[in-house]
């Protein structure tokens, strides 16, 4: 019963925040808002979809950005190639993702720990270089993407990639949400608590962390498939920057992974931070803040912003009673 | 005994070797045991009984030999596919899901081993509750595992193995620590179980529960048998006392 009305009042603030989003596209001139917005909504994608193997199952993922890369330049090669519309790069990166991910999951999810997360990087730099290396979608040096005519009722295209983005939001939540409340979510934990015992009890742990590593890989690379039209530019080293890692990271973790909301909670935080930060300062000191921020959740705040409100919550009804 | 050693066996243990490194844990060990035996596991320690259990449970993969389940190799088969099977087991050190309730442990083993899948949500705290109330656990079925006492937990291992509606329960070293009547209760819990048409291998140091509860007896020492038959047997015999009465 109770579960039965909390997915209603989910779906309508679903539709409500997307019906915000549109408006806010109808009625704002000013295209900065949508600029910034757009990243915040992207690393809100990107934290969601880290948590769901990096928080729910525990295997700590550093190769966020080899992920987002590829989603990146997915959509180039589709555009250099056949001028696929936007609709249809943002689906195949998600089908490249999701290949990626299994294979990535397939070669790396025996491992445990850190070297777990080991792999995940070194799987990073050997697809950058790859890419590096591909002629086709301009090699290192990059490719400049020029932008089709922007489709009504947006009036230009960077407010329509906001929207976009807002999509993949709740798309994201919506999935993270499902696993989280389902016997996959279940699952998870169990093999976050106790791989051994999650075995004997009946879970089958690899199967249930390559389908985390799919479905988490496909939603980064879908994150990142708007990023050629938004930038009208790719190059390598920015797409494959390990900053996505980083941050999807520490969002998460910041944000706390024990609920859905905790990844987006974060990314909003420190996304909002960031482009404060990177307007009035620079980007290094970006990092730095995020770095010194993780530092002080790790310690102070292991189960991050969610499990302080939880805390909080707890006391003030202890308090009451 | 005649009678007991024509019926099939439930599980088929054949000339099972497990080696870490050169170190042979266990060695060319070879049992059956029946459907609804009662059987004792003992041995002094490091003799080689949690790693046959990790052998049979699928933890470990077997070097050499063959488990047979009910007349199928399962020797390949991962864990999960053993519990699904009806291979259950708890663990020497408790190996609770630590982020959950006791509930949701048992949730855990409903969720993804039994017919229960498609349960409702009700008909599933149904079937918890009455594992819980089975093993003494109801009042704690919404408390973290993390607030256990010691005893508690070895019965939320119990409990959860049962969640996953075993055929074979495996318990090891449940009453390991534990004081006098809390040894009392374990071992009554097991001894309602087995009542309940389920097989149970228990590993126990405690010989008095291990003479209790057993209908038949093996020791293992150095990875190898060295004895097996009655509880009288078994404790009589002079390697036996040698090896594990006498340390
Ligand atoms: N994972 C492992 N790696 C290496 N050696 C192990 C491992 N597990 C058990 N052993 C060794 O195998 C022997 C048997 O251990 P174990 O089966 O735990 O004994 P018991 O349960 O009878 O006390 C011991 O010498 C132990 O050190
Ligand atoms: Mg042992």
């Amino acid at each position: 019963m109770k579960s039965k009305s909390t997915g209603v009042r989910f779906w309508i603030g679903a539709i409500l925040f997307l019906a915000a989003m549109l408006a806010a596209t109808q009625v704002i001139r000013n295209e900065y808002p949508f600029f910034a917005g757009y990243i915040i909504l992207q690393f809100v994608v990107l934290a969601v979809a880290w948590s769901i193997l990096g928080g729910y199952a525990g295997y700590v993922n550093f190769g966020t950005s080899a992920f987002f890369g590829m989603g990146v330049y997915t959509a180039v090669f589709l555009v250099k190639a056949t001028g696929a519309p936007l609709a249809v790069q943002i689906a195949a990166a998600a089908g490249v993702g999701a290949l990626l991910g299994f294979a990535v999951g397939l070669l790396t999810l025996r491992m445990q720990g850190i070297f777990f997360s080991i792999a995940t990087i070194a799987l990073t730099i050997i697809i950058e270089t790859t890419v590096t290396n591909w002629r086709f979608v301009g090699g290192a040096a990059g490719i400049q993407i020029q932008r089709p005519p922007v489709t009504p009722p947006f009036d230009t295209y960077v407010q329509m990639l906001f929207f976009v983005q807002a999509l993949l939001v709740v798309l994201a939540v919506a999935i993270a949400r499902y696993i989280q409340r389902s016997w996959i979510g279940r699952g998870l934990q169990a093999i976050k608590d106790d791989e051994l015992a999650a075995e004997c009890t009946g879970v089958p742990t690899l199967r249930l962390k390559l389908l985390a590593c799919v479905i988490s890989g496909a939603l980064m690379c879908a994150a990142g498939a708007p990023a050629a039209m938004y930038f009208q530019y790719a190059d390598p080293s920015s797409a494959f920057n390990l900053n996505y890692s980083v941050s999807a990271l520490a969002m998460s973790l910041i944000g706390g992974t024990a609920h859905w909301a905790g990844p987006v909670l974060g990314a909003i935080l420190l996304g909002v931070t960031q482009q404060f930060l990177a307007v009035t300062i620079s980007s290094e000191v970006n990092v730095l803040i995020l770095g010194i921020m993780l530092v002080l959740f790790v310690v102070a705040a292991p189960e991050g912003l969610i499990g302080l409100i939880r805390k909080i919550g707890n006391w003030r009804a202890g308090r009451a009673t | 005994m005649a009678v007991a050693e024509s019926a099939s066996p439930l599980l088929r243990i054949n000339a099972v070797t497990k080696r870490f490194g050169g170190f042979v844990a266990v060695n060319n060990v070879s049992v059956d045991i029946r459907p609804g035996e009662r059987f004792g596991l003992i041995g002094p320690n490091g003799s080689g009984k949690t790693t046959l259990i990790n052998c049979i449970s699928g933890a470990f993969r077997t070097e050499a030999g063959t488990v047979m389940f009910r007349g199928d190799d399962i020797s390949r088969l991962p864990a999960h596919m053993r519990t699904r099977r009806g291979i259950a087991r708890s663990f020497q050190i408790p190996r609770p899901f630590r982020s959950m309730t006791v509930a949701e442990n048992l949730l855990v083993a409903l969720d993804f081993t039994s017919l229960h899948g498609f349960a409702s949500a009700v008909q599933r705290r149904d079937i918890v509750m009455s594992i819980l109330m089975r093993t003494g656990l109801a009042l704690k079925a919404d408390v973290p595992t993390g607030n256990l006492s010691q005893v508690e937990l070895r019965k939320m291992e119990l409990a959860r193995a049962m969640a996953t509606h075993p055929k074979l329960l495996i318990s090891d070293e449940a009453m390991a620590g534990l004081a006098g009547s809390e040894v009392d209760e374990v071992l009554d819990l097991l001894m309602k179980l087995a009542s309940e048409d389920i097989t149970i291998i228990m590993i126990e140091h405690i010989m008095q529960a291990v003479m209790r509860f057993s209908e038949r007896v093996m020791c293992l020492d150095a990875g190898k048998i060295i004895a097996i038959g009655t509880p009288a047997e078994v404790m009589a015999n002079k390697r036996v006392q040698e090896a594990y009465l006498g340390t």
